[in-house]
């Protein structure tokens, strides 16, 4: 049993119940969730483990870490701050939130704050256009979905990000 | 009106189970499972003239009516990939309204006589998946959900699979490859997934929306359903409207309802002062409409749109106001279908990297009116050329802006040699 089971065993078993028993490569992009739990992207090591669980090649696995956007290869900050700026947002104010936000922040789209806690990245649309200036957040645990956005708004989220106690 | 759709602005607390079922919930399903045939159930859905809500418009009940009956097992796969730009109504319906929409599932797969469905959902739909699970796990509990249901032979399992950010696992057949554990790339089709989908199985795939349309029509009937909308686009559709307006929402309305009655009426207009300029009735996806009096008096149906030069899609209305220059427009369109392109095919994959630099070009101000004629060229040249929709997509505001909207690129290019000028090649 390698690591990624030992430590998660229950919830792949969970995974594993949703697909047919010789259909268990479905599972790889909810065990790619799972890995990332860990340090925020999927690592080596987690790439040869998720491909041990299901019988495919570590390659296999990795082209789906390459194909899909939330899943990621390199670290990055704490919390990823993924700003929509997509047509229907951008109509609504998208690209100045994204610009003011990254210069209170100190960096540029993509790019992770000094301190290790926040990268702020351009996404595409979120199907949330009638709510914009609208993010989500990405973090080692879940996504979550920030609307009607201004940018006090999120430096006060991040603030509490850097006192330590938000979410 | 909210009559089917977004009923939870009529009905409070609907999205808790034993509210739903003060309101008939689950009834249906239960009289479907116990007393009538599968094929039954299908008959009624495709009276109802009932069309999918995802974008194609294709009717329902005839696509239930294509699962091949000598290959087993069935599957039902929910679209919920909800990724077009514009577009936010089945997130609404999944969140406010989420034991209809699971009702709808299960007389779908009761239909097909399928006995698993699996939900796929956007990646960043990760909440909404928790909520779904919890309901389903309710269900189960209630025993609306599992094996032997009301006691006969018929069981039902639905499993949510969140998909990763890929605006491609929209389209069908590369829904189905991600639910594989595989790239979300397109299959050449046909075969078509009522005959070859899931796991090689016949497998129905519809979108949100569209399921959450059936229990009503079950409830109620098909004549009823007929009582909205016209006659070849039936029901009622949630118009999700955004862009330059003053109410950005979702609206649900009867099929054929004006552009106007949604914007003006409805959207309260459009703020500052200014003018509406142009809309795209379906999305980034869309063609871009000069917005005058006979568009915006044009129904909202399947049949009607195309007269004005565009699809109504998956109905998700960007609207445009004087403003916006359709050189900046395209910009971000094309850095969205670049972006989103699998790379599966060589037109999309090629096509949309080489509109992106052109766009880019002619937005920076550096271009000539040969690169406008260039980027129309291009665009042509990948319509009708690839495996899937995406393609196509990525050109439709192109060529409609260069086409309605050409003083917008005339202004924003250098002028050209005489030879290159005066004419767009089409």
């Amino acid at each position: 049993m390698n690591a990624l089971r030992q430590r998660y065993d229950e919830d792949i078993e969970r995974v594993l119940a949703k697909y047919p028993p010789d259909q268990k490569r479905s599972a790889v992009m909810p065990l790619l969730y799972i890995a990332q739990r860990e340090h925020g992207y999927v690592t080596r090591e987690q790439l040869d483990q998720i491909g041990e669980i299901l019988g495919i090649s570590s390659t296999d696995v990795a082209s789906i870490v390459g194909f899909y956007t939330l899943y990621h290869d390199q670290p990055a900050g704490k919390y990823r701050i993924q700003v929509c700026n997509d047509l229907p947002c951008a109509l609504r104010g998208a690209d100045v939130f994204l610009d003011h936000l990254c210069q209170r922040l100190e960096v540029k789209p993509g790019e992770t704050t000094a301190d290790g806690q926040v990268t702020v990245e351009a996404v595409m649309c979120l199907a949330a256009c009638h709510r914009a200036p609208v993010f989500q957040v990405q973090s080692r645990s879940e996504i979550s979905y920030h609307e009607e956005q201004t940018v006090d708004r999120a430096m006060l989220l991040v603030q509490g990000w850097r006192q330590g106690n938000g979410k | 009106m909210n009559e089917i759709l977004l009923r939870h602005r009529q009905i409070a607390n609907i999205d808790q189970l034993p509210i739903y079922r003060q309101h008939k919930g689950f009834e249906t399903f239960q009289r479907a499972v116990t007393s009538m045939q599968p094929v039954e159930v299908t008959e009624i859905v495709k009276a109802s003239g009932l069309r999918g809500r995802g974008g194609a418009g294709f009717p329902t009940g005839l696509k239930w009516s294509f699962i091949d009956m000598k290959n087993w097992p069935h599957y039902v796969a929910v679209n919920a990939d909800e990724s077009e730009p514009g577009t936010f109504k089945d997130r609404e319906i999944m969140e406010s309204n989420p034991f209809q929409f699971l009702e709808g599932v299960m007389l779908c797969a009761f239909a097909i006589s399928a006995n698993t469905a699996y939900i796929y959902l956007r990646g960043e739909f990760w909440q909404l998946a928790a909520e779904l699970d919890k309901h389903i796990e309710y269900l189960e509990r209630e025993n609306l959900l599992g094996e032997k249901l009301f006691g006969t032979e018929y069981g039902l399992r639905i499993y949510t699979h969140l998909g990763a950010g890929a605006y491609i696992c929209g389209e069908e057949t590369a829904l189905l490859e991600s639910l594989e554990g595989k790239l979300g790339q397109p299959r050449l089709r046909p075969p078509f997934p009522p005959s070859f989908g899931l796991y090689g199985k016949p497998t129905v795939v519809n979108n949100v929306e569209t399921l959450a349309s059936v229990p009503l029509i079950l409830e109620r009937g098909a004549e009823w359903f007929r009582t909205f909308g016209t006659e070849k686009s039936p029901g009622t559709k949630v118009f999700s409207l955004c862009g330059n307006v003053e109410k950005p929402g979702n609206y649900e309305l009867p099929l054929g309802a004006t552009f106007r009655e949604l914007i003006f009426t409805h959207g309260g207009g459009i703020p500052g002062g200014r003018k509406i300029k142009a809309i795209m009735p379906a999305g980034a996806s869309s063609s871009l409409i000069v917005a005058d009096d006979k568009a915006l008096d044009t129904p909202m149906d399947y049949e009607n749109v195309p007269s004005v030069g565009a699809m109504l899609g998956s109905a998700s209305v960007i609207v445009i106001d004087d403003s916006v220059s359709m050189d900046w427009l395209i910009n971000k369109t094309m850095h969205f279908f670049q972006h989103e392109s699998c790379g599966k095919c060589t037109p999309c994959r090629e096509g949309t990297y080489w509109m992106k630099h052109l766009t880019e070009r002619i937005h920076g101000g550096g271009a000539n009116w040969s690169d406008v004629i260039l980027l129309n060229e291009v665009a042509t040249s990948i319509k009708g050329k690839c495996l899937c929709a995406l393609g196509d997509f990525a050109t439709e505001a192109v060529t409609s802006s260069i086409e309605r909207f050409r003083s917008d690129f005339e202004a924003k290019t250098q002028v050209a040699p005489v030879a290159a000028t005066n004419k767009v090649s089409a």
